[in-house]
């Protein structure tokens, strides 16, 4: 367990050695945040109370998105290209002799990059938002350690997704097109364009029920406090169900390739 | 070299590096296209899939306009002209420089060196570099929702503003292409600083889609005067659509882009070589 404890915050330092690029990441989140509150104000000023959020809690809304951004890695850059060229290259062999699970090895990493992110790049545009516009930020203390809790299950869903479509590469050899397909899905089914409270009928109803909704809409919701008592141990019963399952494949897939791997002796 | 003969010989030199600059570009777009065409299959997943990214855009429109019948004051067909031209103009700058964006890690990893030594402009190296041909899908996305608003919204067309549409687009395509060029010269002072770019490019593209009657004074005004995204698609727009300008600008503003796209470049060239002047190799 020390061992993965130690990848962990291996996966926060080497995040946190780029600082430029963390800061030119605030700015990018900043301006799209910006932009899509005002997209906001526009539709809710035509339709208040839509999707049963006021004013300020769709405006909350888009700034937990930009938070949200890369801690869940909705359009990826997390490990997954890393994965895929250790794959493509062979250099997987070697990992598959170390003396530590790959699935848990690779989420450990996962997990320290995801918090260096939250911190990084969550916490100063979600600051300059609520500056600019009014928000509704928690009014209860323990909504915020719910609201992190919500987020670490979000980010497990998350990485097991990505896992899944990183270890396509043993099959695709050329994973870009499946990594895409993960991209988009991503970026439309977590909720990150539009709340998925606004998707009309079916549309609406199979995409809170996909895995990727535990990425921004369930912590959204919990933070905006649309989920409490049996409401919030429901939202965290999802996001663990899916977790559960997407990690329960990632592991039986891996099984799967790693038979498929033939070790050069030389 | 004080004589007159210098001076003309300096422009004649500065021409002929243009065409070199252009023909290399093609030279090298060329060898990627071929390489690109080998994974056939790739290839057509890869352009689909950048079509339907950028189609996500606007269906996020589409079902806000499920909600409602105006946004801003704008109906569906009149933000789907918006759309289409900054989509369209934006994609194609994307197609011809989109690679710029790439220059802060070739600094990083000493890679920009090796085409510093090569006897071709590193504008056109850099800018030809991974051409990705994939990128064709965002522009007939664009394409497909400007057919559309085209074809719904009811125009009293006059020439004037038949070739206003091919005007907008081609210029600003070359104001989007100017930013990446500055964005690119920034990137020889702030390394790994590529997502500033982002906010420019993608962000003002997303910004552009929208009607400006959305947006606060001051942020209009930025993108107006400062970086000058408003010409790329909501003047020519909105005159073509009759709607007021924002910030009650005259109404020739709507003819200016060419001449703004011209001055960009002018800035952005200079951004560039100074750029370029600046740039220490990190010796790896």
């Amino acid at each position: 367990m020390r061992l993965y404890g130690v990848v962990a915050a291996g996966g926060f330092r080497r995040h946190a050695t780029y600082r430029i690029a963390t800061a030119a990441g605030v700015f990018t989140n900043t301006v799209f945040g910006f932009i899509m509150a005002y997209t906001y104000i526009a539709l809710w000023d035509e339709r208040p109370r839509l999707g049963g959020y006021d004013m300020s809690e769709a405006l909350t809304y888009v700034w937990l998105g930009q938070a949200l951004l890369m801690t869940c890695a909705m359009m990826g850059g997390g490990f997954e290209d890393e994965l895929m060229e250790r794959i493509r290259t062979g250099d997987i062999a070697v990992d598959l002799y170390r003396p530590a699970d790959l699935q848990l090895w690779w989420l450990a990493g996962d997990l320290g990059r995801a918090a260096f992110h939250l911190l990084g790049r969550g916490i100063v545009p979600m600051v300059l938002g609520s500056l600019a516009f009014d928000l509704a930020l928690p009014g209860s203390y323990w909504t915020w350690p719910a609201f992190l809790l919500s987020v670490l299950l979000g980010v497990v869903v998350s990485f097991a997704v990505r896992y899944l479509v990183a270890l396509s590469a043993f099959w695709l050899m050329d994973g870009a097109g499946a990594m895409q397909i993960a991209w988009l899905a991503g970026l439309f089914f977590s909720g990150m364009l539009l709340p998925l409270n606004l998707f009309p009928g079916l549309l609406g109803e199979v995409a809170r029920m996909l895995p990727w909704s535990s990425l921004l809409q369930v912590p959204a919701d919990v933070f905006l406090g649309k989920r409490t008592g049996w409401g919030l141990v429901e939202a965290y019963a999802f996001q663990a169900g899916w977790a559960l399952a997407l990690l329960t494949a990632g592991r039986f897939v891996q099984v799967l390739a790693t038979r498929r791997v033939v070790i050069q002796g030389g | 070299m004080a004589e007159p003969e210098g001076a003309s010989e300096v422009a004649f030199e500065d021409r002929s590096r243009l065409v070199e600059g252009v023909r290399a570009y093609g030279l090298i777009v060329a060898m990627w296209l071929r390489s690109t065409m080998a994974y056939r299959a790739s290839f057509a997943m890869t352009a689909l899939g950048n079509f339907v990214v950028t189609a996500f855009d606007f269906v996020t429109i589409l079902l806000m306009f499920s909600h409602v019948d105006a946004l801003g004051g704008y109906t569906l067909p009149e933000i789907a002209l918006l759309y289409g031209m900054s989509a369209t103009a934006f994609g194609l700058a994307d197609l011809l420089l989109g690679s710029m964006d790439r220059l802060g890690r070739r600094v990083r990893d000493g890679t920009l060196d090796t085409l510093l030594v090569r006897p071709v402009p590193v504008l056109a190296q850099v800018a030809a570099d991974r051409f990705a041909l994939r990128r064709l899908g965002r522009i007939t996305q664009g394409l497909l929702v400007l057919g559309y608003a085209l074809v719904s919204l009811d125009i009293a067309w006059t020439p004037l503003k038949v070739l206003m549409i091919p005007l907008m687009v081609l210029s600003g395509a070359a104001i989007f292409g100017a930013v990446f060029v500055a964005g690119a010269a920034f990137q020889f002072v702030a390394q790994d600083a590529s997502e500033v770019q982002n906010a420019f490019t993608y962000g003002g593209t997303t910004l552009l889609q929208y009607p400006p009657t959305i947006f606060a004074k001051d942020l209009v005004r930025g993108v107006t005067f400062v970086v000058p995204l408003a010409f790329v698609s909501w003047l020519p727009a909105l005159y073509v659509l009759g709607r007021e300008y924002p910030l009650a600008l005259p109404q020739w503003a709507a003819f200016l882009p060419p001449v703004v796209a011209g001055a960009c470049w002018a800035l952005a060239g200079l951004a560039w070589r100074a750029g370029l002047r600046a740039y220490r190799s990190t010796g790896s």
